[in-house]
């Protein structure tokens, strides 16, 4: 039986088996949107230059609950991020969220299944939000994960506490004894005058085949500081969707960095929604490719209420025959005044070979906004090569050196101390200065 | 210690120098003058090495090698110097981390060990006391947002940490108030030896107040048409450089 076929029998199984009927709902609405749109081709508009589709031709194994037994102790270690010891740690294994690897550090942090969540005391917040992502990312891949939710969590951040430790989240799939499609799902909730950091990654165990769909949802109330950090390294042949979907339900202030490493397709959506007067939101990306991995960088940022502020900076260096993406949408509503909104993406190109596409997609429906954007695609600076060569620095130490600097301006905005050291540690490995 | 003969190079199938005879010994300094476009700069990066430009022809010795053979890192470990006329700003690199590769480097290629962050550190300060460098500077990206007087004193600084033999000095004085020159001229006097030598590209003479040449000569249309004594300079200050051309096209025609 083809994946596609697959999925559907899975999702008439996890409706009679499972008894929230809040998430039921939903879950119901996905399914019919992914039967309606299908996994997306280039034919779709927002997926031109990323071939998700040859992908499904895969028969993938998508646990629906705990089946996997072989991860261990052991295996956590290998994925751990530095500083795990003083972090509260999520583990999705398989999409499944995992209580008995995580370590949950904050009494400020609550953490539950959706379907609990769903009944309890944040019913209302699950009901509103559950499936955001949904009103703007219309396509199928998105709604496959909402349709198969099975394992996801709900995190809530309690008013007025600040998480002193932050929240790793790996995202595990374990293809060691089979081809696997692993959807992890999960809503946040950042309290009022709460802060969190949250760092995630992502990372495939063995050889098969994999897919890795992931639908993270983040509301964030009113004077509420959310960080947020994707590293994504993961193995050349593992094949990734990642939806970061932010909505800013009152004035607060958000921070979202991407580094993309690895990896043969990588998909990520960053969402953020300004919902209410005088957010910020600052937004940074770098992709750094080799090989023939593809990076596909979307982002919204939908400016609803006025006196907003959003500054956003992409920046890639590609080399071999990597191909990158950067689509960056900026809508201002008609209501949404006063908004300041800028937009950069910047590309070296180190390979006749590699390429990018850079798309830069502004809506502006007020009268009275600044808003900018620009991209460059480039070659490496060939004057300060020769500069750094004149001062009998060799021609590699010098390419490494200058490309290093290139991306430092994106790695300074790593604030979280154990993760900013691990990455420089990574692209200094990547570009072999010592 | 350098030897330039009978050399000819071009950019982009542009003629440029038309037969460059030149020989610079231990302790001398030299200065290049001459009008816009008759090849100075050329002359500069072409002895480090830009790959822009083609040599077509002639030989350059340097310390009793083929010049022209090597890398412009391997020129720059062998003890030749560019101070460029426009640095480059690099943002990201830090200058200190900058300027420790390239001293390391440049060890490593003279068969020496890196130093240690004792020695180093020793070694920035004693370099910066003599080109008057501000520590704050180096604590920046390379050149990001220095100003020309800024630029130019780096520029030294790095000449000092690498100790050339030969420093060839690309219209240093471009842009400088007369404090900065002399700044950047007494950094450049006190770093000068018996053993190493100083090439000066310069467009007027006010730089060669401070760095006293012992030859001066006169760069015109790809050629030295012209080589003399300090006292050369001067003359061109006064009379400008049209009295050479007279010179020139009197000699053609006679």
């Amino acid at each position: 039986m083809s994946t596609i076929e697959n999925i559907k029998e899975r999702f008439a199984d996890l409706q009679k088996t499972r008894e929230d009927a809040a998430l039921a709902m939903v879950r119901n609405k996905a399914i019919v949107a992914f039967n309606q749109w299908g996994i997306p081709t280039v034919k779709h508009e927002e997926w031109k230059y990323t071939r998700i589709s040859a992908i499904f031709n895969t028969d993938f194994d998508f646990p629906l609950s705990h089946t996997n037994t072989f991860f261990n102790a052991a295996d956590l270690d290998s994925v751990r991020l530095p500083g795990y010891k003083d972090a509260n740690e999520l583990v999705f294994i398989d999409g499944i969220f995992s209580s008995r690897f995580s370590v949950i550090r904050s009494g400020e942090l609550v953490v539950l299944s959706l379907a609990a969540a769903a009944e309890g005391e944040f019913a209302g917040i699950v009901a509103k939000y559950f499936g955001d992502s949904a009103n703007y990312l219309k396509d199928g891949i998105n709604a496959l994960n909402t349709a198969l939710e099975a394992g996801g969590i709900f995190v809530h951040v309690k008013n007025g506490q600040v998480t002193e430790h932050p929240v790793y989240i790996y995202n595990v799939t374990d293809a060691r004894s089979g081809n696997v499609l692993s959807q992890p799902r999960s809503l946040f909730h950042v309290g009022e005058n709460a802060q969190i950091k949250i760092a995630e990654t992502y990372v495939t165990l063995g050889t098969g085949e994999s897919l890795s769909n992931q639908v993270m949802e983040i509301i964030v109330e009113k004077d509420a500081y959310l960080e947020h950090y994707k590293i994504q390294n993961d193995a050349s042949h593992t094949n990734q969707v990642s939806t970061t979907h932010i909505r800013q339900v009152g004035k607060s202030l958000i921070h979202n960095v991407v580094i993309t490493l690895n990896g043969n397709i990588v998909r990520n959506n960053i969402n953020v929604i300004m919902d209410a007067e005088r957010c910020e939101a600052h937004l940074y990306g770098l992709y750094l490719q080799k090989g023939k991995s593809h990076v596909d960088n979307h982002t919204i940022v939908d400016n609803v209420k006025p006196n907003c502020y959003s500054n956003e900076l992409y920046k890639g260096i590609l080399d071999d025959e990597a191909s990158g993406v950067f689509n960056g949408k900026i809508f201002v509503r008609p209501q949404a005044q006063k908004t300041n909104a800028y937009q950069s993406n910047k590309n070296i190109l180190l390979s006749a070979n590699a390429s990018v596409n850079t798309k830069p997609q502004l809506e502006i429906l007020a009268d009275d906004v600044k808003c900018s954007h620009g991209c460059t695609v480039g070659r490496l600076n060939e004057e300060g090569l020769f500069y750094l060569q004149s001062r009998g620095i060799r021609e590699e130490t010098a390419r490494a050196l200058l490309l290093n600097a290139y991306a430092i301006d994106i790695l300074e905005h790593i604030k979280l101390e154990p993760i900013h050291a691990f990455v420089d540690r990574l692209i200094s490995e990547r570009l072999e200065l010592a | 210690m350098l030897r330039i003969h009978n050399l000819h190079a071009e950019i982009e199938g542009k003629k440029i120098l038309k037969g460059i005879n030149l020989e610079i010994k231990p302790g001398e300094v030299h200065a290049i003058m001459g009008p816009n476009g008759s090849g100075k700069s050329t002359l500069a990066s072409v002895l480090a090495g830009r790959k822009e430009y083609e040599v077509t022809e002639g030989t350059v010795e340097f310390m009793g090698k083929d010049l022209l053979e090597f890398s412009p890192e391997a020129r720059a470990g062998e003890g030749l110097f560019l101070a460029f006329q426009y640095p480059i700003e690099i943002p990201g690199l830090s200058t200190i981390n900058f300027i420790k590769t390239a001293v390391n480097e440049v060890r490593k290629y003279r068969g020496e060990g890196p130093l240690d962050a004792v020695r180093f550190l020793q070694m920035m300060k004693e370099k910066m006391a003599l080109t008057e460098i501000d520590k704050a500077l180096l604590s920046r990206s390379l050149n990001e947002g220095f100003s020309g007087g800024e630029k130019k004193r780096n520029e030294i600084f790095q000449m000092a940490m690498l100790q050339p033999k030969l420093a060839i000095l690309d219209e240093t004085d471009s842009g400088l108030d007369i404090d900065a020159i002399r700044i950047v001229a007494n950094g450049v006097n006190k770093l000068r030896t018996k053993d190493n030598a100083v090439l000066a590209v310069t467009h007027y003479q006010r730089l060669l107040d401070y760095i006293i040449p012992d030859f001066v000569h006169v760069l015109y249309n790809g050629r030295i048409v012209k080589s003399g004594p300090k006292e050369l300079a001067l003359e061109l200050e006064e009379r400008g450089y049209d009295f050479i051309k007279n010179e020139i096209s009197e000699a053609a025609e006679a």
